[in-house]
């Protein structure tokens, strides 16, 4: 055989295979062929079970100071890390990450905190996706001023850098997690209300539109089981790279002192109160940015492997 | 090309119309009162219906609107009610402080970013590639504040007493000179105060002004200040810029008259160069305009953490401080910087690529 009658063998047999597989699967198969989306969902494995087991993992409560204790602990004010491992002392209570500015233990209240971030980003994205896709959808499928009213509103939401909007949204709501929440979400549905916009008009005019419309289908039939469909997948990846945007917004919002309020043990937060302690404390500062980096960076993964896991003119890597 | 431009900038107008309605409103729903940020909860009630009726806040909102739209088109921003002067004297104080951190922070990032991205693009696939991928990976998802407390803590602290120590705050130490070139000049200072005001804002860039006096101490001095900032706050577009630049270097280096430039036997360098390059630069303008808004938003942050009292930090301070007139003329520069910057990219393309006509 010769290589071009190898490679049409070849071409056939992944033609045959394809025809069984539906797009979900074809998806998890590209994503499991990319190192660093596989990483990504490693990390993100990790830290959902961080944040699913923290009430059985963490060694202590993260809200009680350690002079609370029965019996108390005899622990210093930003005591640095003792690790029994590490030579430290076995006589000494153990605390992997040290002790904070109010005496509780760091590692506990980093365990709780991946819960915290993980809500962050999934609540705020979950939001604005919901938000965004209801207006780009009207936005697309009606067109007209309608469209012109949302689209610009839209615009002058996009005129601002994202952070110092959600900080301003944030003075007016009042501090507070939930506020700071609110106000990350409302600046990021301007990216979901154009992408959505952009495949609702890309489907519109289609003819399987127009049949569905002459058998007598509703407008919220064709919208939402004709139409959107088409947006999930942009949608998808815009939305997974949107959560680690959001959980960045969210730290930089806590450690100003806008989102969690102490004692809640918020990366951002925490981070944001030990600040000017950096000198002589610098476990307090270098273990929340770390992980908010990490998380960050796990979801920054995942979303490049999908957006090239689902990205059809990449289907021949299949 | 100039009807063109017309047509763009009175597109705009819309935009920043509600741009300036949004930050008016937002910056009137603010809870609390300015009488008592600004006076002191102690303010009596009287005191403070005086005090509101001297900056008109006892009018109706459209009416206050109404006045501050007649006022904004005269380029009169109103008064600063914390520091009592004038917003645009504010303003001119405090910009040359980001301008110059946010230029430095664009210069790094290009000045790395680029040729990270083009080398992982013609390294494709090698361990220099993984490894600088891996890298703007990382540098996408840092924290900024963290970044720059871990910059600080790394430079001023663990590598103190040697030569790579930095200072981890403020824009120049103190005692190093920094007289203004028009006092060293020894110019005759102009009646008019706009001309003033242009001197004393351009005297405000430390390295230009450093520059202008000859100033060499001053000049060193205020650029160790700014490498820690400009680092923390350069570091994600940096990333993004080397990420953009490797995948359009790669998309142009599949093409066939790369294949053709190469079968000419041209150099590696002048293919890479000369034909791949500069067709690889359109995605890339895109991308650093978007960075440029983003570096506004995290210069906020970054003056947080190194104490620079840039624009970011002083519309951070009014906002919470019930501030009006700062918090609108503040966000509506930056807005309407946004609208300009964009409006800049999109005339690059054409400059790029000239099979773009704007019409």
């Amino acid at each position: 055989m010769t290589t071009t009658e190898k490679n049409i063998v070849a071409l056939n047999t992944e033609g045959l295979s394809l025809k069984s597989a539906s797009l979900w699967q074809i998806t998890w198969r590209r994503l499991f062929r990319r190192r660093s989306a596989v990483v990504g969902m490693l990390m993100l494995g990790i830290l959902i079970l961080i944040a699913l087991t923290a009430q059985w993992i963490a060694p202590y409560n993260p809200l009680i100071t350690m002079i609370d204790l029965k019996p108390p602990e005899p622990v210093k004010v930003r005591q640095a890390p003792c690790i029994h491992l590490l030579g430290c002392p076995r006589d000494k209570p153990q605390h992997i990450m040290g002790i904070d500015g109010n005496l509780r233990d760091q590692f506990s209240r980093m365990l709780y905190g991946a819960r915290l971030s993980l809500l962050v980003g999934l609540s705020t994205v979950t939001f604005a996706i919901f938000i965004g896709t209801v207006l780009g959808a009207l936005s697309g499928y009606f067109g007209g001023w309608l469209d012109n009213g949302i689209m610009r509103t839209m615009d002058v939401l996009l005129a601002f850098p994202s952070l110092l909007l959600a900080i301003a949204i944030v003075t007016v709501l009042g501090p507070g997690l939930i506020n700071a929440l609110l106000a990350i979400g409302i600046v990021s549905i301007p990216a979901y209300a154009r992408v959505v916009r952009a495949s609702v008009l890309s489907v519109r005019e289609m003819e399987y539109v127009s049949a569905t419309r002459a058998l007598g289908g509703d407008t919220m039939q064709i919208l939402f089981r004709r139409i959107l469909p088409n947006a999930l997948t942009p949608l998808i990846v815009q939305g997974t790279l949107g959560i680690a945007t959001a959980i960045l917004d969210a730290a930089a919002l806590s450690f100003l002192g806008l989102g969690a309020q102490p004692p809640t043990p918020e990366w951002g937060s925490m981070l944001g109160a030990e600040r000017n302690q950096v000198f002589t404390a610098p476990h307090l500062v270098f273990f929340p940015g770390i992980a908010i980096a990490l998380t960050v960076l796990s979801f920054n993964l995942l979303g490049d492997g999908l957006r090239d896991a689902l990205d059809p003119r990449l289907a021949h890597i299949s | 090309m100039a009807q063109y431009l017309i047509r763009r900038l009175l597109s705009s107008l819309p935009v920043l119309f509600g741009v300036l309605v949004v930050t008016f409103l937002l910056a009137r729903v603010i809870p609390g009162d300015p009488c008592h940020a600004i006076l002191g909860e102690k303010a009596t009630e009287e005191v403070c219906t005086r005090f509101n009726h001297e900056k008109g806040l006892d009018r109706p909102i459209y009416e206050q609107l109404g006045v501050y739209l007649g006022e904004v088109l005269h380029g009169d921003f109103g008064r600063s009610f914390r520091y009592n002067q004038t917003v645009g004297r504010l303003l001119l104080e405090r910009l040359p402080t980001t301008i110059e951190l946010s230029f430095s922070a664009l210069l790094i990032s290009l000045i790395v970013g680029i040729p990270l991205g083009v080398i992982s693009a013609v390294k494709h696939n090698t361990i220099v590639d993984v490894l600088t991928m891996v890298w703007a990976n990382i540098g996408v998802s840092m924290p900024v504040f963290w970044l720059g407390l871990m910059l600080a803590y790394v430079f001023s602290l663990l590598l103190k007493d040697t030569p790579f120590w930095l200072p981890p705050s403020g824009r120049i130490s103190p005692g190093v000179a920094d007289d203004p070139f028009y006092e060293v000049w020894k110019l005759t200072l102009p009646e008019s105060g706009f001309l003033l005001s242009t001197y004393q804002f351009i005297s405000r860039f430390n390295i230009l002004n450093a520059l202008l006096t000859s100033n060499w101490k001053l000049l060193g001095d205020t650029i160790k200040h700014l490498i820690l900032p400009a680092l923390a706050l350069g570091t994600i577009p940096m990333a993004l810029i080397a990420r953009m630049a490797r995948s359009a270097m790669l998309d142009v280096l599949g093409q066939d008259y790369i294949r053709t430039a190469r079968a000419k036997g041209l150099r590696q360098r002048a293919v890479v160069m000369k034909h791949a390059f500069r067709n690889a630069l359109l995605p890339l303008v895109t991308i650093i305009g978007l960075s440029l808004g983003g570096l506004l938003g995290g210069a906020v942050l970054t003056e947080t953490v190194f104490g620079l009292s840039g624009v970011g930090r002083i519309l951070y301070d009014a906002i919470t401080a019930r501030d009006y007139g700062v918090v609108q003329a503040f966000t509506v520069v930056i807005a309407v910087f946004f609208v300009l910057l964009n409006l800049v990219v999109d005339l690059s393309y054409s400059y790029l690529d000239p099979r773009i006509r704007l019409e």
